[in-house]
């Protein structure tokens, strides 16, 4: 709606100068955010390994256990 | 345990509302420039770039005493965090500054002018404290050094820009001053929001990378217990504080 409202912006010479330099601003910023994305996952991935790995270790002496009886 | 992550959700939030405003202001308040026309819009996004970037580096310089004063491995962390993000905002002042001189003068870049050549001088500065860092394997040594480095760096910022400010011969425009400027209100209202916005960008991205920093260093304790020391692998040479 703002969009539709607003007046026509002069976009002939100057608009693809103005429109680079805040796709640069833009890309910066997704660029950073793609590469902390790409970290977290890997941080969640380590951290269901431990998880796991922690169940594992739970349910081994349990399974001891029920062996003796 | 929160350390750096609070307050990260009410902060994220903040900066997209005052972004998101400056973005309106900048295409659907702000007059255009009697002199420049649509190109003028440039200066919302590369002023506020170039600004915040250069107090950055004062302030990596600022937790850098800190850290030499305190012996406090937290603000080394500070220190490299904000002359990190400092980087990647000059990269993007610098890119944009260039394209918007090929719009207005006709040049990518033009050496005469101290502006440019000063704010290029202190970028390449601050692009050595990386390799700098990397070059030192002792964790103690190289936080020392580089808050050193950062501290004499973060000095060289506020002379460098006096200095520019008493050069004679400039082509860049001086619109910031000490008597208030010669931006007409919208315009400064609109540079404010966009100065404001951007700040809080860059608080933002540091919080997060610190948060993140963090919890990295966290999962990495857990491993070591759950898993023992085998199953962690040994920290490789890095720039990065560990």
């Amino acid at each position: 709606m703002i969009l539709a409202a607003a007046p026509a912006l002069p976009l002939h010479k100057a608009g693809p100068y103005v429109a680079a330099a805040y796709i640069v601003f833009l890309a910066l910023i997704l660029i950073y955010v793609t590469i902390m994305a790409i970290r977290l996952s890997r941080a969640e991935r380590e951290l269901t390994e431990l998880a796991r790995e922690r169940a594992r270790r739970d349910a081994q002496p349990r399974d001891r256990e029920l062996e003796r009886v | 345990m929160h350390v750096y992550g609070r307050g990260l959700r009410g902060l994220s939030l903040a900066t997209s509302a005052t972004l998101t405003a400056a973005l309106i202001l900048v295409f659907f308040y702000a007059p255009l420039d009697a002199d420049q026309g649509f190109v003028q819009k440039i200066f919302y996004v590369h002023v506020p770039l170039a600004v915040v970037s250069l107090c950055g580096f004062v302030l990596g310089g600022i937790f850098a005493v800190q850290h030499l004063r305190t012996g406090d491995r937290r603000n080394d962390m500070r220190s490299y965090v904000v002359i990190h993000m400092s980087l990647i905002f000059a990269v993007g002042a610098l890119i944009t500054g260039s394209i918007w001189a090929r719009a207005s003068w006709g040049h990518w870049w033009e050496w005469n002018e101290p502006t440019l050549v000063s704010f290029l001088i202190v970028f390449l500065l601050y692009a050595t404290y990386q390799p700098l860092r990397f070059s030192i394997e002792d964790p103690e040594r190289q936080a020392r050094y580089a808050s050193v480095f950062a501290i004499v760096a973060g000095a060289f910022v506020p002379l460098n820009f006096i200095a520019v400010r008493l050069a004679q011969q400039y082509v860049h425009p001086r619109v910031l001053t000490l008597g208030g400027g010669n931006l007409p209100g919208p315009m400064r209202l609109t540079f404010i929001v966009s100065l404001f916005g951007i700040g809080l960008l860059y608080a933002t991205l540091c919080k997060y990378e610190l948060t993140a920093k963090h919890a990295r260093r966290q999962l990495r304790a857990l491993r070591r217990n759950v898993l023992g020391d085998d199953a962690v692998r040994p920290l490789q040479r890095s720039a990065a504080p560990s």
